[in-house]
């Protein structure tokens, strides 16, 4: 594959490196002087010098043929429009934005910029999975698809524990899908008891998080200590 | 624009520009019935606090061209402000973007073109030296 990398930052230097090593062709732009010199000692030709938010930067470096461009440079407004022309103007197939500051993240949707990666998102992603406070933990987001799959911890407050699946009222739109009991993982049937340690996955609508969060979390007599 | 009755809403980031609105005027910004908000453009927060909400018109004209490109892109289809402006210094993503049916208005090419004309006169008189003329504006939107 052809892939143009815009920006050699450490994230943009390291996935160039990445890519190469996978045997992809692989051109990183680098619009800071300085910077470039330094990459192109380890990179060489697989670097070039310019600002790739000006068209004849991105066609010297050879968009026409490009697989896939990624962006991820360290301003927001730069990646979202080299993605922009990278997939309008030169119909490149797939691109990839980095998003520096999540709030900017409804601008790259709004411009159809897709996917795009945040690594706070992540990181945050992360800190729900490592801090059980947090309860409900995302693990995948269809956004095409408008499903999420997510997973919860059964404290010993919930207000579902030592009940039978059967007799839950979940919340329209979500579904049970596997219980993780002791390190085993199995589908419920309504018979299942739910146990306090019991980690839970369920499939659901977009926004149903609250709704599930009030049914398995704690039971809401004993005031509300689920943070997030 | 304010002086023709019109309502004016200004957004910037740096505090101190509204000296730069003031000046000329006999009266206050805000007295001439002006609004000033400071803030960022890509702030959505900002922008409704400009009153976006309920413009006609809508221009972007900080000293980025990715900026003003993104925001008017959020005025059109986020907000659907009927009437968005953006300043793009760059002459061939300003042409681009226009096809895009973003209206772009590009300093450089005026400039260029003033100039080109400039030097077409000036040859046309003859003459071995010719002096440039270029119109520049600074507003925020």
């Amino acid at each position: 594959m052809y892939i143009i990398v815009v920006g050699a930052g450490k994230v943009g230097w390291n996935l160039a490196r990445e890519l190469l090593d996978k045997g992809h062709e692989v051109t990183l732009i680098e619009n800071d002087r300085r910077r470039y010199l330094t990459v192109e000692q380890e990179l060489e030709h697989n670097v070039s010098y310019g600002d790739a938010s000006e068209l004849w930067v991105l066609e010297r470096a050879g968009i026409q043929r490009a697989d896939m461009v990624i962006a991820v440079t360290g301003d927001d407004e730069d990646n979202m429009l080299i993605c922009q022309v990278a997939k309008e103007k030169y119909l490149v197939d797939q691109i990839i934005a980095r998003v520096n500051n999540p709030r900017n993240r409804r601008h790259f949707d709004l411009l159809g910029i897709k996917p795009s990666v945040s690594a706070t998102d992540l990181i945050l992603r992360l800190l729900e999975h490592e801090v059980p406070e947090y309860g409900l933990v995302h693990l995948l987001d269809l956004q095409e698809e408008q499903l999420e799959i997510i997973e919860m911890l059964l404290g010993k407050d919930s207000g579902v524990t030592g009940r039978r699946v059967g007799d839950l009222q979940m919340p329209e739109g979500s579904l049970l899908i596997s219980v993780l009991r002791s390190g085993k993982g199995f589908v419920p049937t309504a018979d299942t008891v739910l146990e306090e340690g019991d980690e839970i996955l369920a499939v659901l609508d977009p926004g149903k998080e609250d709704d599930l969060k009030a049914l398995f979390g704690p039971d809401s007599n004993g005031g509300n200590s689920a943070g997030g | 624009m304010l002086r023709e009755g019109h309502q004016v809403s200004c957004l910037d980031e740096d505090p101190e520009s509204h000296a730069r609105l003031e000046v000329g005027l006999e009266k206050s910004w805000e007295d001439l019935g002006g609004q000033f908000t400071v803030g960022a453009g890509l702030e959505t927060e900002a922008l409704e606090a400009a009153g976006i909400e309920g413009a006609d018109v809508f221009i972007a004209s900080t000293d980025g061209d990715n900026t003003n490109i993104v925001i008017s892109q959020i005025a059109q289809r986020r907000y659907e402000v009927p009437t968005v402006i953006a300043r793009v210094l760059d002459p061939l993503r300003a042409e681009w973007y226009q096809r895009q049916g973003l209206n772009t208005v590009c300093p450089t090419r005026v400039a260029i073109d003033l100039l080109e004309a400039e030097v077409r006169s000036a040859a046309g008189r003859g003459a071995s030296s010719g002096d440039g003329a270029a119109a520049s504006q600074e507003a925020e939107g």
